[in-house]
């Protein structure tokens, strides 16, 4: 059990190098060695998931080098659910591949496996340098897959994701040096530590490279004046890279989330909340500008980039606001913002494959394959989406309206709500055309089969699932809240551990990083 | 020494900046490198510097503060590797859309270096 916190990275590491070191096996090993590690991978989290719900907060040394000296891999509630939840997406992601996508470049599952593992780093880690190395696991892993299959699309695409990343990189690196500087740590408890005594003459430069964090988080999750790359390169991307890659804003929100509510968190003294004002506009205004993204889309795929964005803008103002309630509803909105996005990837997919020549733009066509199915999962994924009962996105809407304080409704309210008008707007538009104004001609396009009929339908059924069980995720979350807006506990777990806290004894230490 | 050293690592990334917003590119891949190079200099430059320090062998002498030194390390490698990924991609992108333009447009106008 100790070990058992590296295994969401350990996991996809080996079965990612597996899979390259047997580049040449046959497609059905490489499909059946990845997915028995994302099955594992899920157990692993759920696992993870009953861990942290006791509400200690446990890290694992690696090297058994302690805290602050050594890089250290954290669990708690929040990073519990968010390896959860990516290792739910990557699963029917993977299985949706499974069906032919995958072979239609090379070492599709050897880069999934590796991108998961940067996305898990990610989640898990307790040091700032080390999410700087986790992001950059994720994003070259991400820059061959969004290229998987090639095409002139995904060339133009990637080569903008790819020089924006990079430039995004290098500010992460300034802002890692500054902060080392003024800190003199980079364990993210210390430096939360370090910020509530930190003297006058150097909270200036502090604040600076903090924000400047902010712009690569911000880069990260597509917040407004940075989100115009995603777009093009979510709607250009294959699909089962696309269903993953809507987990890859929330690695960006989870990165704001962990840093602004723990280092720059309410104890920070001069520093506490400064990024609040520009994560509420910027957020504000992205949900915005993603709405009329959302009328003007004339490709389901595009439309499906700008609900992404929709949602970003979501939870980025929900995460400005004050308060452990906007805090909790928000990481009740994230799981199935998720999931139903990367389930509409799917879908855009398999309505392209029945359409022919018109794809997934929205115009007229010939008549689908299998209206009935694709219709009903439409339905109940845009409705999820744009926030309709009886489907969790309501649910998640509602709260998140409801913890908004008194002075900020004003703007939230209303543009959210109009946002949600836009979103119905545009998916009723998209999905009369695809279902009902069908041109003549023969139905005759493949059918979905049973591994992307599956995978679309579970990531999309998770709009009901989670509106079933709002009760006992609401708990989880408003427990995780609850710890979040305690910095104190996260860093008294990690520098003056029990004993009891620690995911791996002193004495245990044959275990290399 | 510090007024040399931050004069460099500003000229460069004011260099790496310019190169980057144009819109072949070749100048952007020039541009990220050099930007990538100015950050080493800064990462390298974070622990304070000190010229008459030496490594940590013995705690009894000033020693420079070998942390910069391990991360640097990890971001040129990380650099290097992001540098070479993307030369070939635009390379590619040459390839695939004939032009080696940002933005995929063919342009017929001469190179700016021919002006």
């Amino acid at each position: 059990m100790d070990h058992l916190l590296v295994m969401p990275i350990i996991l996809p590491l080996f079965a990612g190098l597996a899979i390259l070191w047997k580049r040449d096996a046959s497609a059905r090993f490489k499909r059946l060695v990845s997915l028995s590690a994302m099955v594992l991978l899920v157990a692993v989290s759920v696992a993870l998931v009953t861990l942290a719900s006791d509400d200690t907060i446990r890290y694992y040394a690696l090297g058994d080098w302690q805290p602050p000296f050594g890089i250290v891999m954290v669990l708690d509630r929040l990073s519990a659910l968010m390896v959860l939840l990516t290792s739910v997406l990557a699963l029917f992601a993977g299985l949706y591949a499974c069906a032919g996508q995958d072979e239609e470049g090379s070492n599709f599952y050897g880069l999934f496996q590796l991108q998961l593992m940067g996305i898990n780093g990610a989640f898990m880690t307790g040091d700032l340098f080390n999410l700087f190395v986790f992001f950059e696991v994720l994003l070259i892993a991400s820059y061959a897959l969004l290229m998987h299959g090639g095409g002139k699309a995904r060339t133009q695409s990637g080569l903008h994701y790819v020089a924006l990343n990079l430039a995004g990189s290098s500010l992460f690196l300034i802002a890692l040096g500054v902060l080392y500087g003024t800190l003199g740590t980079l364990n993210m408890a210390d430096m939360a530590q370090k910020v509530a005594t930190l003297d006058t003459s150097s909270a200036g430069l502090t604040m600076a490279a903090g924000l400047l964090l902010l712009t690569v988080f911000a880069l990260k999750s597509a917040m407004l004046p940075l989100y115009f790359w995603l777009p093009r390169a979510y709607a250009a991307a294959p699909a089962a890279v696309a269903a993953l890659f809507a987990i890859m804003t929330k690695v960006g929100i989870y990165a704001i989330l962990r840093v602004f509510s723990l280092i720059f968190g309410n104890h920070a003294g001069a520093l506490a909340d400064m990024a609040s004002p520009w994560i509420w506009w910027g957020g504000l205004a992205t949900l915005a500008l993603a709405a009329v993204g959302c009328l003007s889309a004339r490709d389901m795929r595009t439309l499906v980039s700008y609900l992404v964005l929709v949602s970003v803008g979501t939870l980025l103002a929900a995460a400005s606001l004050p308060g452990q309630q906007s805090l909790s509803a928000l990481l009740y909105y994230m799981p199935q913002t998720t999931l139903v996005t990367g389930g509409l990837f799917l879908l855009a997919d398999l309505i392209d494959d029945q359409r022919g020549k018109a794809g997934a733009r929205i115009v007229k066509s010939r008549p689908l394959r299998q209206p009935a199915l694709l219709g009903t999962l439409f339905f109940i994924g845009m409705a999820g989406i744009a926030g309709l009962p009886p489907f969790s996105g309501a649910i998640g809407k509602a709260m998140i309206l409801q913890a908004t304080p008194e002075g900020a409704r004003v703007w939230l309210w209303s543009i959210l709500l109009v946002a949600g008008l836009c979103a119905i707007v545009a998916a009723s538009r998209a999905g009369s055309t695809f279902f009902w104004r069908s041109s003549e001609g023969e139905a005759s396009g493949p059918l979905a089969g049973p591994a992307r009929g599956i995978a679309t339908a579970a990531l999309i059924g998770a709009a009901p699932l989670l509106a079933l069980l709002a009760g006992p995720i609401t708990q989880f979350t408003d427990a995780t809240a609850e710890q979040l807006d305690h910095p104190a506990r996260y860093i008294d777990a990690i520098l003056n551990p029990d004993p009891e806290n620690q995911a791996m004894p002193m004495s245990n230490s044959e275990e290399t990083p | 020494m510090e007024a040399l050293y931050a004069t460099v690592t500003g000229v460069l990334t004011a260099c790496g900046i310019y190169l980057t917003l144009r819109g072949r590119t070749f100048p952007v891949v020039v541009g990220l490198t050099l930007l990538s190079y100015a950050v080493n200099l800064f990462l390298f430059s974070m622990g304070g510097l000190a010229s008459k320090s030496t490594t940590i062998v013995d705690s009894s002498f000033p020693y420079a503060d070998p942390l910069p030194q391990a991360l640097v390390l990890t971001a040129i490698v990380i650099g290097f590797a992001m540098t070479a990924f993307v030369v070939i991609l635009a390379m590619r992108t040459r390839g695939d859309l004939g032009s080696d333009s940002v933005d995929g447009q063919r342009t017929d106008e001469p190179r700016e270096e021919r002006k």
